[in-house]
């Protein structure tokens, strides 16, 4: 570590800085009246950053402490708001729509993030081979992820109506009926599920071709040397490999899965019989239909928690196994 | 480009193959290939023909055929109504003004601040650089309801700055431009600044132009996401004149359920630009993505 770089403070920075975000900024040759030369680039540095940080600090910085204190209150959206302490995470405990939404959340997300995983996988390794029409097939399964999910569900949900529903009625014709079609509290979850993998796929596989292309070709050959072949070559050479892009994407699938409101909202309202209402639609449910800000508030920080588990656990797992090539 | 494209295209034999195992597919590898990308592009596909196709049919056409994609009539009225049955026009206006601005400031804010964070030494850089990690791993919904408060108090619900303002700037969009300017040699700057540039024409004249993939990405990024947004415009706009097209149709479906040819209209014109963009830049925005995930 060289003089300059011990200015820098903390700890934390430093970690964060070399785990997530790769080489740390080239430490700057230093002149004399070095004070003065570095307040005048404080200066430039605050001006630089200022815009951006009054808009994060005031949007979202401050309403997500904000959130945790209205938590401890019975805010509603208008009138007077007392402290409440943990009155409102005692009603969650109690309360069945709550735990309805977090199992429902929880099944959408341990059913849809590995399976999105696995298929992009599987589509990027063969996209990775000298395949016809390569370019073209990869444009068309990225392509959902650049349309409105919202306007494209509105096509779902039609899709898989009963009474107008293309997909249902050939479902039905190959001896598989879905009955009410997402009116039919059996098919609903699955329905916004399959909508979910459909619009992530072609972003994840994309991440994958990618990793794979970073791989390096001596590597490839050496592995070709040696005899690996088909899935011996995959699972000895390509998956160790791919160790840092498949925690990428884990990653980003998993926050993607807990975050899910759009096909929901469009497609099942979070019915039939709350069948698919996840947290998120909870969250809107209690703050913007039912006004009770604090309640909301306190179901908004449950999620907090639960995302906040899930991705340090992620990210610890996966920081044993990083490899470096 | 070569992120994508490069190490494919010459797919000789390795040098020393060992005899006995030839790495090829094979012809029959390929065709069961291409035969799953065909099906899979199918599926992918299959809600945009069906859109296509139930925006020119008739509602009693699609209730009576359920089974075909194939219309048994081609109408055009759907394209026409739409404009009539909600604000359509003012809403594609309300989209094009809402995701055209936040794009173009954050583009430029993030880039402000990712080039302070990655190219200057000051106290506290390090609090606030974990404090933007902070706010790209917290879901965002935890902050919707004291934001709509915020923005009630502020009165701007149902306007166009209460939508744009708070989005002009976002963690990831920092991040991933912290990353570029990393990458960009110091000694680029150092030469301007020893011919005397000033800290902002250092910025805007040597950094952003080296660093233009990487606003085109997070440009893009930032178009898509809010003209595709939904819950955000749901909640800060009541009015049906304020909305976006994305929560307007989604709204209108909500109480006009059985409209199918309709709504298939209106979604298929809000896709559009968004379908343009994309065809127009696919290629490097495929390939900027891809680098956000890389090593």
């Amino acid at each position: 570590m060289s003089a300059p770089q011990r200015l820098l403070p903390r700890r934390s920075e430093r970690t964060i800085t070399a785990t997530l975000a790769g080489p740390r900024p080239v430490p700057r040759v230093r002149v004399l009246r070095r004070s003065s030369i570095q307040r005048r680039r404080t200066r430039t540095a605050a001006a630089f950053l200022a815009p951006a940080s009054l808009v994060l600090g005031v949007f979202v910085l401050y309403p997500m402490l904000d959130a945790l204190r209205a938590s401890f209150t019975d805010a509603r959206i208008i009138g007077p708001a007392d402290w409440v302490g943990l009155a409102n995470y005692a009603e969650l405990l109690a309360d069945d729509r709550f735990w309805n939404a977090l199992w429902n959340t929880a099944l959408y997300a341990v059913v849809t993030a590995p399976l999105s995983v696995a298929i992009a996988l599987g589509l990027a390794l063969m996209l990775n081979r000298a395949v016809p029409a390569r370019l073209l097939f990869r444009a068309i399964i990225f392509f959902p992820f650049v349309t409105s999910l919202s306007l494209v569900s509105i096509a779902w949900a039609f899709l898989f109506d009963p009474q107008v529903g293309t997909a249902a009625a050939w479902l039905s014709q190959v001896g598989l009926p879905i009955g009410n079609g997402i009116n039919d509290p059996q098919w609903a979850m699955p329905a916004v599920m399959l909508v979910g993998i459909w619009r992530n796929i072609g972003f994840f596989m994309v991440m994958f071709l990618a990793g794979l292309q970073s791989i390096p070709r001596e590597l490839k050959e050496a592995a070709a040397v040696d005899g690996a072949a088909g899935f011996r070559h995959f699972r000895t050479m390509t998956w160790p490999l791919l160790a840092n892009t498949t925690m990428f994407v884990v990653v980003i699938a998993a926050i993607f899965a807990f975050q899910a409101f759009d096909q929901m909202y469009v497609m099942t309202g979070g019915g039939p019989f709350f069948s698919t209402e996840t947290l998120v639609m909870y969250i809107y449910d209690t703050g913007f239909e039912q006004y009770r800000t604090g309640y909301a508030s306190a179901v908004s920080w449950a999620l907090v928690l639960v995302v906040l588990t899930i991705s340090i656990g992620q990210l610890w797992y996966f920081r044993k196994r990083a490899v470096q090539y | 480009m070569s992120a994508i494209e490069a190490p494919v295209a010459p797919r000789r034999p390795p040098p020393l193959t060992r005899s006995s195992r030839p790495r090829t597919v094979g012809r029959l590898g390929t065709v069961l290939t291409v035969a799953t990308l065909v099906v899979v592009s199918a599926v992918v596909l299959l809600p945009f023909v069906w859109m296509v196709s139930a925006s020119f049919r008739t509602q009693g056409d699609l209730t009576g055929n359920p089974t075909t994609l194939w219309p048994a009539t081609i109408t055009f009225d759907n394209y026409v109504n739409i404009w009539q049955r909600i604000p359509f026009g003012r809403q594609l206006l309300n989209t094009v003004a809402f995701a055209g601005t936040v794009t173009a400031v954050s583009v430029l804010l993030d880039a402000m601040a990712a080039y302070a964070l990655a190219r200057f030494q000051f106290p506290g850089r390090g609090v606030i650089f974990v404090l933007i990690i902070v706010t790209l791993m917290l879901p965002i919904q935890v902050t919707f309801v004291p934001v709509y408060n915020l923005l009630a108090d502020l009165g701007w619900i149902n306007s166009l700055h209460g939508l744009v303002i708070p989005r002009v700037a976002d963690a990831f969009g920092i991040f991933f431009l912290r990353q570029a300017f990393l990458s960009v040699p110091v000694e680029l700057e150092d030469a301007a600044r020893i011919d005397g540039a000033s800290e902002w024409r250092i910025f805007f004249r040597v950094m952003l132009p080296l660093t233009g993939p990487a606003l085109l990405t997070v440009a893009l990024f930032n178009l898509l996401a809010n003209w595709n947004d939904l819950l955000w415009p749901l909640m800060v706009t009541t009015d049906p004149s304020m909305q976006t097209l994305p929560a307007g149709l989604a709204l209108f479906k909500g109480e006009h359920v059985s409209d199918y040819g309709l709504l298939m209209a209106g979604a298929l014109l809000a896709l559009l630009p968004m379908v343009a963009v994309f065809l127009f830049v696919q290629r490097r925005f495929i390939e900027g993505i891809a680098t956000t995930g890389l090593k």
